[in-house]
C-alpha cells in the first residue's frame, strides 16, 4: 500500500503541506522549496501492540463488558494503537527507513510493544 | 550543593519537590525548564511525577526527548545523581537509564494511598540512609505503575541488587513487587512512590526525608 502522492492531494485534506502545494499551484514560492521541487510523500500505517506477555488489564475490562453487552465467545481482546503516518522523503527506501526508525524508537517500546508497518505497497515490515 | 528540578510541561510535583528539598531540609533547589541545558553548579537532578507533556503516546515517551534530558543522561553517565519519581521513573525508563517499563494498574484503578516499602540500598547513594530490610511508607499516586520486564532481566537486577524497593503488599501488579530500581552503579533511582510526599510532618509521615538528606551526607 506504498502510494507516492507527490503535488496531488485528496479532496478534504488541509494539512499545512496541502496549502504549500496549493500555493506552488498558484505560482507562490514554497516555503524552504524556492524551486518548488516535488517531495514525493508516503502514507503508512503503524499498528502497536502489547506484547503477549504483557497483562492487558484494559482489553480484560472491554471483554467483560462485551459479555455483558450479551456478545458471548469472546475469548481474547487486545488493545493497541493505530498510527497513520504520512512522510515526505525522497524515496521508497529512504521512507521505509524512517518509518522503522519512528516506529521502534518512537511509536513502540519494544520493551513491552510489538509494532508492525503497513506500507501501501502491500509488503510490511515486522519488529 | 545545589539540587535541579526538571519541570515539564504537565509536571505536577515539582514544586513538592522543591518544598521537601528546600522548605523541610534546606537544600537550595533550582528548577530546569524542559528546553534548559544548563546544569552547571548541580550535584542531583529530580525528575518530578505528573503527566510530562500529557503522558501521550506513553507516559514518559515524549519527555525523553527533551533538550534536558539529552543533559541529564550525561550528567548521570559522569556519575551524577539522578531520581525519577512516578512520572519521573516512567521517564527514566523510556530514557533507557533504567530497564524495563511501567505499564496499566492490573485493576485499572489510580492508587492514590500511603504504601509500606521494604528498603534494600546496595549501592544506591539514594538510599544509604537506611538500613537492609527496614520497612518505610511513601504515598503513592500512579495509574500506571506496574512495573514489567523479562524474568531473566529481573533476576539479573535482583541478583546484582538492584531491586532497592520492593512493596510489601503489591497494589498493582508489579513484577517482583518491585517499587524502585537503582542502576548498577547506584547513582540513578527510580521509584513509583513519591518519597517527597513524606518529608513534612504537617502532611503525615517523614520517611522520605532520608532519601533526600542523603545529598547533605
Amino acid at each position: 500500500m506504498l502510494t507516492v502522492q507527490g503535488a496531488r492531494r485528496r479532496e478534504g485534506d488541509h494539512s499545512h503541506r496541502d496549502q504549500r502545494h496549493r500555493a506552488a499551484e498558484a505560482g507562490l514560492p514554497r516555503f524552504n522549496n524556492p524551486r518548488g521541487a516535488q517531495v514525493p510523500l508516503f502514507s503508512a500505517r503503524v499498528l502497536v501492540s502489547l506484547r503477549p506477555s504483557v497483562l492487558d488489564p484494559a482489553g480484560e475490562a472491554t471483554r467483560a463488558a462485551a459479555a455483558r453487552l450479551g456478545v458471548d465467545g469472546v475469548s481474547r481482546l487486545r488493545i493497541g494503537k493505530a498510527v497513520d503516518v504520512e512522510l515526505e522523503a525522497p524515496d521508497a527506501a529512504t521512507a521505509r527507513q524512517q518509518l522503522e526508525l519512528l516506529s521502534d524508537r518512537l511509536l513502540a517500546n519494544p520493551v513491552i510493544e510489538n509494532w508492525t508497518l503497513e506500507l501501501r505497497d502491500g509488503a510490511a515490515a515486522e519488529a | 550543593m545545589t539540587l535541579g528540578v526538571v519541570v515539564f510541561p504537565g509536571s505536577n510535583c515539582d514544586r513538592d519537590v522543591r518544598w521537601a528539598a528546600e522548605g523541610c531540609l534546606g537544600i537550595p533547589t533550582r528548577f530546569l525548564w524542559h528546553e534548559e541545558r544548563d546544569l552547571s553548579g548541580l550535584e542531583a537532578v529530580v525528575i518530578p511525577g505528573g503527566f510530562s507533556y500529557g503522558d501521550y503516546l506513553r507516559c514518559g515517551a515524549i519527555a525523553r526527548f527533551a533538550p534536558v534530558l539529552q543533559e541529564v543522561v550525561a550528567f548521570a553517565e559522569r556519575g551524577g545523581r539522578v531520581l525519577g519519581i512516578c512520572n519521573g521513573f516512567q521517564v527514566l525508563t523510556e530514557l533507557g537509564l533504567l530497564p524495563g517499563a511501567l505499564t496499566r494498574n492490573h485493576n485499572l484503578h489510580f492508587l492514590c494511598e500511603p504504601t509500606d516499602l521494604v528498603v534494600q540500598p546496595g549501592r544506591c547513594s539514594w538510599l544509604q540512609g537506611y538500613g537492609a530490610g527496614e520497612v518505610v511508607t511513601f504515598p503513592i499516586a500512579h495509574g500506571e505503575g506496574r512495573y514489567q520486564a523479562q524474568a531473566e532481566q529481573l533476576r539479573e537486577l535482583d541478583d546484582n541488587g538492584q531491586v532497592v524497593l520492593r512493596y510489601r503488599r503489591n497494589p498493582n501488579g508489579s513484577v517482583g513487587d518491585v517499587a524502585g530500581l537503582s542502576n548498577a552503579a547506584g547513582n540513578v533511582l527510580g521509584l513509583m512512590p513519591h518519597p517527597e510526599r513524606a518529608c513534612d510532618a504537617a502532611t503525615g509521615g517523614i520517611d522520605g526525608q532520608r532519601l533526600l538528606a542523603s545529598l547533605l551526607g
